[in-house]
């Protein structure tokens, strides 16, 4: 048991380590340096003291290791178009925005999506079933940019009801909220559906049912448990689809969220923003892969045993 | 003279004996069924899933033949025509362009439905080969090759695509299907192992080996037959999949540049104004939608035709 914690601990940090690595060397083999355009019309001296301070003017070999000797101490190193701005400050102070509202709609599209998904099995070939499939596959096809829009338009435009983009009190929140949980209720209700259908199928719940337990008791305590295995697998997924979803929400919403940052730092050419948070949302995957495994490990008895 | 006497004095020699007839046992009652007619036989019960596929297949003539149909090229430039709602002489309007949204949005299909099946096509391949050798040779080189395949996948997906893009410059349909394939096989790659071990670990496959057949005839006769049907049905689901990243990579300026379009690209120049032009949005995010719905319904009477399973 030990053993298997360790050896995954191991697994992930080389991993991470693998993934800077690639990500700084991609991002450096890109044509023209990073500060060309900044650069541009400066006289000479002041010239090279902007591309000593960002560390430039080194072989690209020691400009690895004191990235990563930067990155081992948890600093990114400072944004090329916003000088003064760091990397990780502005990652500590958008990151929790973009995590209140994905944190929200997962918990929210957690809830609603496992809901749906024991009515959508215990209802079979019947309406429930036939409107909850309806939901899961709109919430799969419809594109998250079309959604908001048609968000926005409803309750702002039309209604007045929230405020269209902005961020500061609650009304901000509901639109992107409300957006955002529909993919996580979606694929939740998927998955938990088909995965309830075949524990249904298991002889232990015709033993359950035979013994003569209540409804309920057959439901809950049998068939739910042993059907949210797998939907612990797609978590990860969707713990990180909490955050890249964030790009076209927050752009749209104009929530200040590290999506919102990700995408104008792109259109910036914000190279060293955009190298760390790369680097954030790899380290992050992994860490809910993780933290995923974990779980994994405590639901389910088998792989207990089998490590 | 009584019946049965008469019967006894029957010449022997008048019959014939004729025994069973061997030629006749082992003959087909009926046709014979392939596995493809078979699967199409049930794909054609499944009346959603039917559906679907008709309408990809409007879809698809349409992109085809879509900008040809209309009098007005898709690139050409009209500024005394910007913004015009649907009518008679432009049958989707204008973009704020004055350009025509008819043609466009059939010129922008054919790269969404490029990027979608061809991508959904390399990963497809990439992935059953690099699968398929991993979960065939098994041991020490299937433990390196899903060890890589896992460092891969612990890199979220669209990072990985929007990365790429970054770096590849990408505004082209080449480049953009390099930066959303590189990584994307690997998803299929996890799914050929799987299928290809539980394969291998079966009867009429040990049979085969007892039997003394051939390796190369295993592979082909049984283990590619019984992984296609998966494979196939992982394209279909996939195609979405390619059809909306490249929407949201148009979306946050990465993706293909005018005066090529998409739908993704014609959705996103439509997002600042629907609120005044809202058919300029709703068109291309229609086409999106009915496309992606299309593939998942397709996909799931796919995966009930030639899921052998479910048969009886």
């Amino acid at each position: 048991m030990l053993k298997y914690i360790i050896k995954r601990l191991g697994y992930a940090v080389l991993t991470l380590f693998i993934v800077v690595t690639l990500t700084f060397f991609l991002m450096r083999s890109i044509p023209g340096d990073p500060l060309a355009s900044m650069a541009r019309g400066l006289p000479e001296q002041t010239r090279a003291n902007f591309y000593a301070k960002y560390g430039l003017d080194q072989p690209l070999f020691t400009q690895y290791t004191m990235y990563m000797q930067n990155f081992v101490r948890g600093d990114l190193g400072e944004s090329v178009v916003f000088p003064g701005r760091s990397v990780t400050d502005t990652i500590k102070r958008t990151a929790p925005v973009s995590g209140l509202i994905g944190g929200i709609s997962l918990i929210l599209g957690f809830a609603i999506g496992i809901s749906l998904g024991i009515i959508a099995a215990l209802n079979k070939n019947r309406w429930p079933d036939y409107i909850v499939m309806f939901i899961a596959i709109l919430g799969v096809t419809i594109p998250i940019f079309v959604l908001a829009s048609l968000a926005q338009y409803l309750f702002s435009v039309r209604l007045g009801w929230f405020p269209s983009s902005g961020w500061g009190d609650l009304r901000h929140l509901f639109l992107p909220v409300a957006v955002s949980f529909f993919g996580p209720i979606a694929s939740f209700a998927r998955y938990l559906k088909s995965s309830m259908l075949e524990t249904l199928s298991q002889d232990y719940i015709l033993t359950a049912k035979a013994k003569g337990l209540s409804k309920r008791a057959v439901i809950l305590k049998h068939t739910l448990r042993n059907s949210m295995i797998p939907i612990v697998t797609i978590l990860a997924a969707r713990i990180v689809a909490v955050f890249t979803g964030s790009f076209i929400v927050e752009r749209m919403f104009g929530v200040p969220g590290i999506g919102f940052y990700y995408i104008s730092s792109i259109n910036n050419n914000d190279y060293s923003m955009i190298l760390g948070t790369t680097v954030f949302y790899a380290a992050l995957f992994i860490v809910a892969q993780l933290f995923v495994d974990f779980i994994y490990m405590m639901v389910d008895p088998r792989i207990r045993v089998g490590s | 003279m009584t019946e049965k006497e008469k019967n006894k004095n029957l010449d022997k020699n008048l019959f014939e004996i004729i025994g069973p007839e061997t030629s006749e046992a082992e003959k087909l009652g009926r046709p014979q069924v392939s596995f493809l007619s078979d699967a199409w036989r049930r794909f054609k019960e499944n009346k959603i899933a039917t559906v679907a596929l008709f309408l990809l297949m409007i879809i698809g003539i349409m992109v085809i033949i879509g900008p040809w149909i209309s009098a007005h090229e898709y690139e050409v430039i009209n500024r005394d025509r910007r913004n015009e709602s649907p009518n008679a002489d432009f049958w989707f309007g204008t973009d704020r362009l004055g350009r025509d949204l008819f043609s466009r949005t059939w010129q922008g299909g054919r790269v969404s439905l490029i990027i979608g099946i061809v991508g959904a096509f390399i990963t497809a391949v990439a992935g059953s080969i690099y699968g398929g050798i991993s979960g065939y040779f098994g041991g020490r080189v299937d433990d390196i090759m899903m060890r890589i395949v896992e460092v891969l996948i612990s890199v979220p997906y669209l990072i990985v695509v929007i990365l790429l893009s970054v770096v590849l410059n990408s505004k082209s349909l080449g480049t953009l299907l390099l930066a959303m394939t590189i990584t994307g096989w690997t998803g299929m790659a996890r799914l050929v192992r799987g299928q290809v071990l539980q394969v291998k670990s079966q009867e009429f496959v040990m049979a085969a080996v007892g039997l003394g057949v051939r390796p190369w005839k295993i592979i082909r006769k049984h283990i590619i037959p019984n992984v296609l049907s998966v494979v196939i049905v992982s394209v279909t689901f996939q195609v979405p999949g390619f059809i909306f990243s490249e929407a949201f990579l148009s979306f946050i300026g990465l993706g293909i540049q005018p005066p090529e379009t998409s739908w993704g690209a014609l959705a996103a120049a439509a997002q600042n104004i629907y609120t005044f032009y809202p058919y300029q949005l709703f068109i291309p995010a229609l086409m999106i939608a009915l496309t992606m719905l299309c593939f998942t319904l397709m996909g799931d009477g796919l995966r009930d035709a030639l899921d052998p399973k479910l048969r009886k």
